[in-house]
């Protein structure tokens, strides 16, 4: 699986908002802490907020704030409003003899790509800001016990 | 009669209570399946064998079973969890995670070190239940094909 930049970029946005509901960040406030294009990552929050995951608020401090609920919004769902999650055989055009492999190949690509979305289907943002703090939490314990 | 969310060990009393809550899961119905596992889990129950229910106000709300089982697939001794709802009305207020921790504590009191499950790939409540109790893909790849 490689996820395509807008869906990275997608999910570090929400993942960053849906971890406090409460706050409010800028496009230029997210693509500071994480060091990645604000031009890229523009376009990305349009999309976020005509899907109507994140809300855009308007006056003083304006920004974007998560709209969604972090325990129903799974990691598939942001992903998927960026790209379709099913394998390519890049090959533009092939002769008739290929059929049989590409068939096989095809069916094992489908088997792979049925895994691969039920794993993110079923990661809600929730459980992975869990597994990130708890991570983290590690990290520095064991940063401080070595 | 506790107002309070309780996690017991089943007695066979509670047999209907568990057939009348399975037929609320997406699974068919069959009481003679879960008249067996009490057979085995719950009348002539063994340490390694845990079958716990939660119950509210005198009323079974939910149930889990599970057991250690020891190199099947060549695997060592390791927690499995076999079957676990909590009644639609009663989901969602931490009944399926009280039920959890308290059958892991149990597994992990024999000694093994380790729980696996298994879950329909449309089951997608089980499922994100499951990832949120912290569990992942394991090493042990199912596999299956139709009969011809
Ligand atoms: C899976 C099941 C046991 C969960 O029970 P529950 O008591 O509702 O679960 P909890 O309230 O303890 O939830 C624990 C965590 O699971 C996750 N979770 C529970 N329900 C969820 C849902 N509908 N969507 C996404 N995540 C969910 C949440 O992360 C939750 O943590 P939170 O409360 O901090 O958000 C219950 O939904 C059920 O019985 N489903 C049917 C099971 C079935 O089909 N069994 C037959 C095969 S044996």
């Amino acid at each position: 699986m490689k996820l395509n930049k807008a869906s990275l970029l997608g999910l570090i946005a929400v993942l960053e908002l849906a971890d406090d509901p409460e706050q409010q960040l800028s496009t230029t406030d997210i693509a500071e802490k994480y060091d990645i294009s604000t031009h890229h990552l523009a376009k990305v929050m349009r999309n976020l907020v005509h899907k109507g995951v994140v809300q855009a608020m308007r006056g003083v401090g304006g920004g974007y704030r998560f709209a969604g609920n972090p325990n129903r919004t799974t990691l598939l769902d942001i992903i998927q409003l960026f790209e379709t999650m099913e394998s390519e055989l890049d090959l533009p055009h092939w002769s008739k003899a290929a059929d049989p492999i590409i068939s096989e190949l095809q069916s094992i690509t489908n088997e792979i790509d049925d895994v691969t979305k039920a794993i993110l289907e079923t990661i809600t943002l929730s459980a992975a800001l869990k597994n990130m703090h708890l991570r983290s939490e590690a990290t520095k314990n064991n940063g401080a016990s070595s | 009669m506790s107002n309070q969310l309780v996690i017991r060990n089943a007695l066979p009393a509670d047999l209907d209570a568990i057939i009348s809550l399975d037929r609320t899961t997406p699974d068919a119905d069959k009481p003679d399946y879960w008249r067996g596992i009490f057979e085995h889990y719950v009348v002539k129950g063994r340490a390694d064998r845990i079958f716990l229910v939660a119950e509210k106000r005198g009323t079974v709300i939910g149930f889990i079973v599970g057991e250690v089982r020891a190199w099947e697939f060549g695997s060592p001794p390791c927690g499995w969890v076999f079957a676990l709802a909590v009644s639609p009305d009663a989901r969602e207020h931490g009944t399926g995670k009280r039920m959890w921790d308290e059958i892991c504590r149990r597994l992990k009191k024999t000694g093994v070190t380790t729980v696996r499950t298994m879950a329909n790939l449309d089951q997608k409540l089980t499922l994100s239940f499951l990832r949120a109790m912290g569990l992942r893909t394991g090493r042990y790849i199912e596999l299956e094909k139709q009969l011809d």
